[in-house]
């Protein structure tokens, strides 16, 4: 115990020490990087604005986005009140616009979030430990990389009822496994680096090496494959709501679409406009996704 | 008698490692299905709007859904060696039958939305790279970043409006017209027509990602060595362009090709629905609506044979592109 407190601020003064000279500017070069990088900041910028409209949605438009407030299938531009129009029941297409955006990103966030945490337990467990965990863990993933997603996705929300914290479960636990794998391959290629023979030769717990010194060096790639996952749950989410697969009690962009298409004939901008919103969410995703990683991977750009 | 050897090692390869992953999604599957409220008989009593406990009971027994979960399985297990995928009793047909009956509609509707998102994902993709970093390329990057974002669905939609609603060019709605009686090139014409919306809707978001990845693999191909050999060999560069960067070019997007099948059977799902296309996708959705396990465990259980046959395919396809690959 004493000798393992003496030791750990040594190895930690080691591995600062070790790429301290390079690591100090390389982060203050990765900020400008973030700054420079005209696609990354126009990505954050729409990102942005749809987080506010998310967050501020009630005070934008207080009362009920789902109430009759003026005459059915008014145009875009008909009434400056309701500057995107109603739809067939009256409703205010632009305030049901900005309220789907809290569906939009919750599902995102969260289905994303579940998905990295399975994906990167089990990524680090085969990539770590190899041999029969990794055989195992990987015919896992080969079993639900086999099965399309988006009849997966269906057949859960099948056995529970969709409802937003079922559809971000359902949307999460079918897509860990592209994280596992990219998690996996980090951790094969790290394990036998110098910094984690030192580790192990401390006697550090195989948790706290796993934890603490190879995952923060696999990071980069997950962090890129994060923001792809949450454009790819907002649009799935998009489908299933189309599909009447939603939260009867939320609004969503693809349940609007889906009302909007019995209208396709006369009235088709309550089916574009939704569309366009998540197709705006889901580039601003994108664009900071290759954003980061320009800036994360600069090797995959230049090779 | 090479090209003999290594097909036999790829389908032997593909034997061992998919025979274990077939099993487990079949027991994977079944699993996820016992979980799922209410059965067959539940829906088919809903719809007749009366049944009493004892016709509920024999439907039951009929169909063998009263039986043991695990003793459902091992039948299960048993008639699927005799490729026997079981009855569906809202159909009222073998679910191999109901399945095969669909099937050719969506292979048809995959290898159409594939084949035209291959081609223009490589042309598009193939025009970025060779005018990297000036506008050709700035332009289409936008085009087909538009194009990973949008939904296909919604892109589906959005033609529906553009040319069946405003120019009335293109049907809509299922694979052929209904009570037409055409032969010969006004059937493959009609049937061509009602082909074309819905492969660009499946099609939009993998043209978008083929195209990155061209672009991507074209510039780290001029990167080679073998390719300042066939410039200084004085070859035509078009030439060059085709036959030695384009052709190792393609051995990443045909792989990501393969693992992108899986995502296009599930886009057929929400694509079918829309246009009415009498597919396995839709066929899905209908069957989890009427709870129909049979005939979803069906469906299921052929994508996933699909997407392994799939990826044989590829397979052979790397090993031709590139003589190297797996020769081991």
């Amino acid at each position: 115990m004493t000798i393992d407190a003496q030791l750990t601020p040594k190895v930690a003064d080691t591995k600062i020490a070790d790429t301290g000279s390079r690591a100090a500017p390389r982060k203050g070069r990765r900020l400008r990087a973030f700054l420079r990088n005209p696609t990354f900041i126009a990505g954050v910028a729409i990102l942005a604005f749809f987080v506010l409209l998310a967050l501020f949605a009630g005070v934008l438009f207080p009362g009920d986005p789902q109430d009759m407030v003026a005459q059915p299938l008014l145009w875009p531009g008909d009434d400056p009140q309701y500057p995107l129009g109603t739809d067939s029941l009256g409703r205010d297409v632009l305030a049901q616009l900005v309220y789907g955006t809290r569906a939009s990103l919750l599902v995102g966030v969260f289905s994303a979030a579940i998905g990295l945490a399975i994906g990167m337990v089990v990524g680090a467990s085969a990539g770590f430990f190899g041999g029969w965990t990794d055989t195992l863990l990987m015919r896992l993933v080969e079993l639900f990389q086999t099965t399309p997603t988006f009849l997966l996705v269906i057949v859960i929300l099948v056995i529970v009822d969709p409802s937003l914290p079922t559809i971000a479960m359902a949307i999460g636990v079918s897509s860990w496994p592209t994280v596992a794998r990219l998690v996996r391959a980090q951790f094969r290629s790290l394990r036998e680096s110098d910094f984690v023979m030192a580790a192990r030769s401390l006697g550090y717990s195989r948790l706290r090496i796993i934890v603490q010194e190879i995952l923060p060096n696999a990071l980069p790639p997950v962090i890129v494959a994060a923001s792809v996952m949450i454009a790819n749950a907002i649009l799935t989410e998009a489908g299933l709501s189309f599909l009447n697969m939603r939260d009867p009690n939320v609004l969503s962009w693809g349940g609007m679409i889906g009302d909007g298409r019995d209208q396709l004939r006369n009235a088709w901008f309550l089916t574009a406009l939704p569309g366009a919103a998540i197709a705006l969410a889901v580039l601003s995703l994108n664009l900071v996704g290759d954003g980061l990683n320009e800036i994360l991977n600069p090797r995959s750009d230049q090779s | 008698m090479r090209m003999g050897r290594r097909i036999a090692a790829t389908l032997k390869r593909t034997a061992i490692h998919a025979g274990p992953t077939v099993l487990g999604i079949i027991v994977l599957d079944f699993l996820f299905l016992q979980l799922m409220p209410g059965d067959a008989a539940d829906v088919m009593a809903i719809e007749a709007g009366s049944a009493t406990a004892e016709t509920m009971a024999m439907m039951r027994e009929r169909f063998g859904l009263d039986q043991p979960m695990l003793s459902q399985l091992a039948s299960f297990l048993g008639h699927l060696a005799q490729f026997d995928l079981g009855y569906s009793p809202r159909f009222n047909a073998s679910v191999l039958e109901i399945i095969m009956a669909r099937l050719p509609n969506t292979v048809l509707l995959m290898l159409t939305a594939l084949s035209f998102a291959l081609l223009l994902g490589i042309v598009v993709g193939s025009v970025m790279a060779a005018w990297a970093g000036r506008w050709p390329d700035r332009v289409l990057s936008v085009v087909v970043l538009l194009l990973y974002s949008m939904p296909g669905f919604w892109v589906g939609l959005m033609a529906v409006v553009l040319f069946s609603v405003k120019l009335g060019w293109l049907p809509n709605d299922s694979n052929m017209t209904i009570g037409s009686s055409f032969t010969g090139w006004a059937l493959i014409a009609d049937r061509a027509s009602h082909l074309v919306l819905p492969a660009l809707a499946l099609a939009s978001f993998f043209v978008a990602v083929y195209a990155r990845l061209v672009r991507a693999s074209m510039l780290e191909v001029q990167r080679q060595d073998f390719m300042r050999t066939a410039h200084a060999k004085g070859l035509h560069p078009l030439l060059i362009q085709l036959r030695h960067a384009l052709r190792n070019a393609l051995i990443p997007v045909t792989t990501v090709a393969g693992m992108h099948l899986g995502n296009l059977l599930g886009g057929a799902v929400v694509v079918e629905t829309l246009f009415g296309w009498p597919g396995m996708g839709r066929l899905a959705l209908e069957a989890v609506l009427a709870r129909d396990f049979s005939v979803l465990l069906g469906v299921l259980l052929l994508s996933s044979l699909l997407v392994i046959v799939a990826n044989v395919v590829i397979d052979l396809l790397h090993a031709w592109l590139d003589p190297r690959i797996g020769e081991a």
